[in-house]
């Protein structure tokens, strides 16, 4: 089995590797094992390359100027946009570029949940979100909650970590939930949630839809049509883009009634000294200069994930999580967090007795293994575990069971050097 | 030896010193390390002469901070309040023994922040 495993995925793995500059230094010696995909993707050559040539070659303002290379420059950056709506089952008038998939959500929780036009949230209404939910997917429904006087409550999760759904349709038969907000893919636990069939059973009971896709685009095919969520984002640098770039997808009739956000240049169509008209879709949405050349870098993420196939970073991933649950519980005392295999994204979360996560990333840190340790900015859900902190393990096309191997043999070396 | 988790390290982190709690304690705070969510809580009990006669702390956290934690707590005991408002990072650092990295020093300190949060109400960073 094991054996099995590791051809089909060394293949990929091996493959893609070269296409990484960062993996290529070393650290006292050792190679860069990097296993914090779930915090911030590493960048192929060919993103880094198009934001290269981009801002040598390319720059100059978008949306304006009628010169060449203006025109060269709009094009890049609504191209890249074509093809980010298109990889994910979306067109360029619903595809609004953000900062990131935060920036995307704080969006709709002001130009959606506060808009008095499509009466969005008031008191009485209640905001639902899950008790996986990451920070960015549960403060800006606080602070919009605490401002409209709806209420905010929480899908409770299972002790092996997946949504309730009994407790979310019985929530849901309340008839007050104006919002569901919920995860693609958990960055904790690593549950894949149904978010087709929790969009679904939402908009039955007549609420809308947000999904944070941040961990799900980069790993798995995302179709957002298919998923029908009113409100999908995700964020540019764990989707081996750059940072600074985050997506909103929108359906349709939502985004036109919504009022713009933040007001400023390139969103609006006329401006008088009194009133000011709005841009059309995606535009409206974009105020001030755009993130060009992140723009036109997720772009080429795009490609590049396109090209690798991202049905083929799926499988892959999907056998180094199979292959990390089997090696991992051979170190005494580990503990993972989460699902089984199959209802699992590539990330694995775990916590080992006697070493706190902290001293934990330190040590494997030292073998040039790098893991995150902490919270993972989901602190209700640690509360909700008993958990202070875990370590936790993640997954990209360019990792192999070599790393896997390194993080368990790391792990060892912890444990001995805490006398454990 | 490791150069960090010192064997000294390491026993405190084990076996810590005055962990728990005190009854009716006459100063106490609790504090949390933004970076990775570790929890401190400090009780002191303190004489009618002003010197802590007693500490106990709680909480989870990493090998630094709860070193740090215990081996403060020896030397609290006797300590003037008077004196343990005047503690700073170099004492808590000395006192380690140890060279702690820029992302680690908020671990060494927590102890430190809390103390100082007892004693003065102080509860900002000691480095700050």
């Amino acid at each position: 089995m094991t054996e099995v495993v590791s051809s089909a995925t060394a293949s990929l793995a091996q493959r893609v590797r070269g296409d990484f500059p960062i993996l290529a230094q070393r650290q006292n010696d050792k190679r860069l094992v990097y296993l914090d995909s779930a915090a911030t993707g590493q960048k192929p050559r060919q993103v880094i390359d198009a934001v290269d040539d981009f801002l040598s070659n390319v720059n100059a303002p978008i949306h304006r100027s009628t010169y060449n290379l203006a025109e060269r420059s709009t094009a890049l950056f609504e191209g890249a946009r074509e093809r980010v709506a298109a990889f994910l089952g979306s067109t360029a008038e619903q595809t609004i570029f953000t900062r990131n998939a935060t920036e995307a959500i704080n969006l709709v929780a002001h130009a959606w949940g506060r808009d008095p036009g499509t009466g969005a949230i008031g008191p009485g209404d209640v905001v639902l979100v899950t008790e996986m939910e990451h920070h960015s997917n549960i403060v800006p429904w606080q602070m919009l909650c605490r401002d409209t006087g709806a209420t905010l409550d929480y899908v409770q999760i299972t002790p092996d970590g997946m949504l309730d759904l009994d407790d979310l349709n019985a929530k849901l038969a309340a008839g007050n939930v104006k919002l569901l907000a919920v995860v693609h893919v958990s960055n904790v636990v690593g549950t894949i949630n149904d978010v087709a069939a929790l969009t679904a059973s939402a908009h039955a009971a007549g609420a809308t839809v947000l999904v944070d896709g941040s961990q799900a685009v980069p790993q798995l095919p995302v179709d957002v049509a298919a998923i029908d969520a009113d409100f999908y984002v995700w964020t540019g640098h764990k989707a081996y883009g750059p940072t600074g770039i985050g997506v909103l997808h929108g359906r349709r009739e939502l985004l036109e009634r919504m009022r713009p956000w933040l007001g400023g240049g390139d969103m609006i169509k006329t401006v008088g000294w009194d009133e000011s008209t709005w841009n059309d879709l995606p535009w409206k949405f974009e105020a001030g200069t755009s993130a060009v050349a992140e723009a036109v870098g997720l772009g080429a993420a795009i490609d590049y994930m396109r090209e690798i196939g991202v049905e083929n970073i799926q499988a892959h991933e999907h056998a180094l999580v199979e292959y990390a649950m089997a090696r991992l519980p051979e170190v005494p005392g580990l503990s993972m967090i989460g699902p089984g295999a199959e209802h699992r994204g590539g990330l694995i979360s775990f916590t080992l007795e006697g070493m706190h996560p902290h001293d934990i990333g330190e040590l494997v840190g030292r073998d040039n293994v790098c893991v995150r340790t902490g919270h993972h900015c989901a602190q209700p859900l640690m509360r909700k575990l008993d958990l202070v902190a875990t370590a936790r393990a993640s997954f990209a096309c360019f990792n192999d069971i070599d790393d896997i191997d390194a993080l368990v043999e790391s792990l060892h070396r912890a444990r001995e050097v805490f006398e454990l | 030896m490791d150069e960090l988790y010192r064997d000294y390290i390491l026993e405190h982190y084990k076996e810590p010193h005055h962990f728990g709690e005190l009854d009716a304690p006459d100063m106490q705070a609790h504090d949390v390390n933004p970076l990775c969510g570790d929890e401190l809580g400090l009780h002191l009990k303190v004489d009618e002469n002003g010197v802590i006669t007693d500490v106990a702390f709680q909480g989870k956290g990493c090998a630094i901070s709860q070193a740090a934690a215990s081996i403060a707590s020896d030397e609290l005991i006797g300590m003037k309040i008077e004196d343990a408002k005047k503690l700073d990072a170099d004492w808590m650092v000395d006192l380690l023994g140890i060279d702690v990295s820029a992302t680690r020093r908020k671990c060494a300190l927590l102890n430190l922040k809390v103390l100082r949060g007892a004693v003065t109400g102080d509860a900002s960073w000691p480095d700050e």
